[in-house]
């Protein structure tokens, strides 16, 4: 069902002001999509900032960025502020999804065959 | 299926690179989350987003001039599909205010499921059309909460339903039915690029018998 406590909601903005440094909460610029798989490029080491370690411990299987966020109970966008930082200093990559203008009719026949085997 | 029958979150596997986003949307206790949670291989999750915008209110809030946050809340599901494709399962409220927020989350979807209840079909006529408006492939499918029967035509004629858009029932609850809609959609789509001219081979065309389930 609906999990603990809405993220964000209950935060105060100055613990949301605080994890992103103050930087714009809109997120719009960001290269990452909700569904973005992350992958961690190191471990996390002492005196990381708590979200950025978290993150790091989940994101050692592949993991989107929808998860990260509803585990960390931080909306989307403030999830994508911190993956942003962690992107830039190299301690995750980043798996894109696939965009082309138009669906691939190849990877539409995957989705289908994966739907019908389940 | 590595991913068949783990509840919990199960973490991907280590090659997978490619996330598809598949939108559920409708009115309030359609049935959107008993949906995700059917075909889901994890529990479903929820979560947030806010967009903050100067002025225009866009649910009557008063605060004039001043800046309104607008935050919608959404659950979500996966299925994994094979060694690098991940289906991820939005489940969203169709409500006004959403729809601010489509491009930012939703740009890049495959396609959307709306989701009616035959009860309260007006509820499902601001989905369709801003779906139609973003230019997102959908299909219409009917959960069936025992009101009473209507024919096809007749909810294709009270959503002023394009033909081609297919229409189909089902439950929720069941995963067989679930995976049913998912899989229409997914002709859908492959059949909509395809007939586009897309493609540089045809794709298999949607079923009728599928499409026609109402
Ligand atoms: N009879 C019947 N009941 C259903 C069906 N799908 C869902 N329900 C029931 O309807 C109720 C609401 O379902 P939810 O999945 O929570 O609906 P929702 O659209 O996520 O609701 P909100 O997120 O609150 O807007 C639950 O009690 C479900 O068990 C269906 O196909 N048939
Ligand atoms: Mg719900």
């Amino acid at each position: 069902m609906s999990g603990p406590g809405r993220p964000g909601r209950d935060d105060s903005p100055d613990r949301l002001y605080t994890l992103t440094g103050g930087r714009s909460r809109s997120g719009e610029n960001s290269p990452f999509d909700l569904v973005t798989l992350v992958v961690a490029e190191c471990d996390p080491a002492p005196g990381m900032q708590s979200e950025h370690a978290a993150i790091l411990r989940m994101t050692e299987r592949p993991t989107a960025v929808v998860e990260i966020a509803a585990e960390l109970r931080l909306p989307v966008s403030i999830t994508k502020i911190l993956l942003t930082d962690l992107l830039d200093a190299g301690r995750v990559s980043a798996r894109h999804p696939r965009r082309e203008a138009v669906p691939d009719l190849d990877i539409l026949e995957q989705v289908l065959v994966g739907l019908r085997n389940l | 299926m590595d991913s068949a029958t783990s509840r919990a979150s199960a973490p991907l596997g280590a090659s997978a690179d490619n996330g598809l986003k598949i939108v559920v949307v409708g009115g309030f206790g359609v049935g959107k989350t008993t949906l995700v949670r059917s075909v889901s291989e994890i529990r479903p999750l929820n979560t947030e987003e806010t967009m903050t915008q100067a002025g225009a209110s866009v649910d009557d809030l008063t605060g004039v001039g001043a800046k309104t946050a607008t935050t919608v809340a959404f659950d979500f599901g996966r299925i994994t599909l094979d060694a690098r494709n991940v289906l991820y399962l939005f489940g969203a409220p169709g409500q006004q205010r959403f729809w601010f927020l489509w491009d930012r989350l939703f740009s890049g979807t495959l396609g959307a499921v709306v989701l009616v209840d035959t009860r309260r079909i007006d509820d499902s006529w601001y989905a369709i059309d801003r779906l139609e408006k973003h230019g997102t492939p959908f299909v219409v499918a009917c959960n069936d909460f025992g009101g009473p029967e209507f024919a096809p035509e007749q909810i294709r004629e009270a959503l002023d339903l394009d033909p081609h858009v297919p229409l189909v029932r089902c439950d929720a609850r069941s995963r067989e039915s679930s995976k049913l809609v998912l899989i229409t959609l997914v002709e859908h789509v492959a059949a909509l690029y395809a007939g586009a001219g897309a493609g540089t081979r045809p794709a298999a065309p949607a079923r009728a018998s599928r499409q026609e389930l109402v």
